[in-house]
């Protein structure tokens, strides 16, 4: 199997120095990545989830080079990101949701012509990225236009190009939707879905909206407290932590709680009520069945939001 | 390895400051009024030593057109770093705020684009400065111009560049430990050149010796600049010490080298 990211056990541990009265400084370790082993095969589309401050970016960032671990293995593409980081940096892209990697003062235009000559990409693989990024993602009207004077959705669109232009391996995401609108979000995953299916870019994508992982990702891997909690298909995810999804319904008056097989009803006010049942099985039975016996205005289904699968994954769940 | 990353370095850095100077350039008023600007800024400092020399007729011994000499020569070798180096101050931001992470993700050696970054052409005016300070001394002074004299001129310019550059990267290393050094490093370049503008029979001894043996700032110009000028050392040693100058400039380079290299794996990056 042509694994293109390995880690074994790999650990990162963080000096923290914390101030402890007027003049003593207390030392303190905090084990940031506490012994992750996984593998990712070539053209794998991995989302990377957890609770804030879990490890993800940190994860990401060995796999970069930009930090060097404490302990244990790691190969990009059979390089040691640390120790030969500009050599991998030709062959992996990474985009930060939080901070762009373009040069803020210069137009899109002038980053990506820089980067061309930075990684000495050739002219014609140039031009047809660039050409399809701008068309893919709109950037044709952005341009000429400072990266500074661009909105959040518009800078992550040109930072994700600026990551695809020499034609990456692997391609890092750390929060690729973070703060962007419903329609950014759209086109960004629309674009992230195309690039792994005609390009095979194996992608690595932390998130900490679930509809990205659904939309995208076969696999899925939590991490809190710096372990791995659990590796495997969103499915599973939701079937372990016995996640649920709930659907809204807005009737024409105020009715006793609804009652129908598969699902229970959790919350009533009103002519509106909330039927909660699991996430791994259809809404449309019961969506027919309410639609059946009651007199329905509206209605919509709600998905489970991350944290919460997490928690109760990590509370009730089996774990690897 | 090493070779190709000096010279993957030196591509990408030319790359960077063509771009930042080409950005600059979209703006031609707005540089020579900044240019004009800093010549003029870095000029009346030396006017203010010249004022002084209406009352006094020596300084440590030495004539205004030597000061002058002194002057225009560390001038000279603290553009010639600040031009190429001069960014490397905005370091210890970088690393606060976690940008630098963004640097580390580029097929490029970092001192390369930390020190291209916002590459600002309008520092020429203190090399330009310094130049014409130095035209208008040698145009005074009466030096007995032997061989070995006129060598040493570039050799003391360009090894002083290399000193104060060593510097800068040595001070941008520090800031990746104490993330708000850029005031220690100032105290040294800044503050080094200052020191060097005047004469070294004025300051203590203790001092020649720090800068000597220490902090290697007198091989700058003083070294050198004494003997071209034909004046003993006031530490006492041998007049052609001022030939070691490229030596040292090597060994500051290597220093700043390898407390580079330190920095960088000691770097922390920032939360998220």
């Amino acid at each position: 199997m042509d694994d293109l990211i390995e880690l074994d056990g790999v650990e990162k541990v963080f000096q923290v120095r914390r101030r402890a009265g007027l003049m003593r400084r207390e030392r303190r370790e905090v084990r940031a990545v506490d012994g992750i082993s996984f593998r990712v095969p070539r053209g794998e589309m991995v989302g990377y989830i957890g609770p804030n401050g879990a490890g993800k970016s940190t994860t990401i960032k060995m796999l970069t080079g930009i930090l060097v671990p404490s302990g244990g293995r790691l190969r990009v593409a059979g390089i040691d990101p640390s120790r030969e980081r500009t050599r991998l940096a030709r062959r992996i892209g990474v985009v930060f949701g939080q901070r762009t990697t373009l040069w803020w003062d210069l137009p899109l235009r002038d980053s990506y012509a820089l980067v061309r000559r930075m990684y000495r990409i050739p002219d014609d693989r140039y031009r047809e990225n660039l050409d399809r990024c701008v068309e893919l993602l709109n950037l044709s009207e952005l341009l000429d236009v400072p990266v500074r004077q661009l909105s959040l959705g518009q800078r992550m669109r040109g930072d994700i190009a600026a990551a695809l232009l020499h034609d990456p391996e692997v391609l890092y995401l750390d929060e690729p939707t973070i703060g962007l609108d419903v329609v950014s979000k759209a086109k960004v995953r629309q674009f992230l879905r195309d690039v792994n299916a005609e390009q095979g870019t194996t992608v690595l994508l932390t998130t900490h909206d679930l509809t990205d992982i659904e939309l995208l990702c076969k696999r899925v891997m939590v991490i809190d407290h710096g372990r791995l909690v659990y590796d495997g298909g969103l499915d599973g995810l939701h079937a372990v932590g016995e996640s649920e999804r709930t659907l809204v319904v807005d009737l024409e008056q105020e009715l006793p709680p609804i009652e129908i097989p598969g699902s229970r009803t959790v919350r009533v006010e009103g002519p509106r009520q909330w039927l909660a049942f699991p996430a791994t099985s259809s809404a449309a039975p019961i969506v027919a069945a309410v639609a059946d016996g009651y007199p329905l205005v509206d209605l919509s289904v709600r998905e489970p939001e991350i944290e919460d699968v997490i928690a109760r994954m990590l509370h009730g769940g089996r774990g690897v | 390895m090493a070779e190709s990353a000096v010279s993957t370095g030196l591509r990408a850095y030319v790359l960077i400051v063509g771009m930042w100077v080409r950005s600059t350039m979209a703006y031609r008023t707005s540089f020579l009024i900044m240019t004009l600007g800093n010549l003029l800024a870095t000029g009346l400092d030396f006017v203010a030593i010249a004022l002084m020399f209406t009352h006094i007729g020596q300084l440590g011994g030495f004539t205004l057109d030597e000061v002058a000499f002194l002057y225009g020569t560390t001038s000279v070798a603290f553009g010639l770093a600040d031009l190429v180096l001069g960014t490397m101050g905005r370091l210890g931001q970088r690393v606060r705020d976690g940008t630098m992470d963004t640097l580390l993700v580029r097929p490029v050696p970092i001192l390369a684009q930390v020190a291209a970054d916002r590459f600002a052409l309008r520092r020429l005016g203190r090399i330009i400065q310094g130049a014409v300070l130095l035209g208008w001394s040698l145009s005074r002074l009466d030096i007995d111009w032997t061989l070995d004299r006129v060598l040493l001129m570039p050799v003391m310019l360009l090894s002083g560049g290399a000193i104060f550059g060593a510097l800068f990267v040595l001070g941008g290393a520090f800031q990746f430990w104490a993330k708000d050094a850029s005031e220690v490093q100032n105290a040294f370049t800044f503050g080094g050149t200052t020191l060097l503008e005047y004469p070294p029979t004025v300051f203590g001894k203790e001092l020649l010796r720090g800068v000597t043996f220490v902090i290697p700032l007198a091989f700058v110009n003083w070294l050198p600049a004494l003997h071209i000028l034909g004046r003993p050392d006031p530490l006492g040693l041998p007049a052609r010490i001022g030939f070691a100058a490229p030596l040292v400039a090597c060994g500051c380079c290597a220093v700043a080298g390898l407390a580079w290299r330190a920095g960088l794996r000691a770097y922390q990056s920032t939360g998220s």
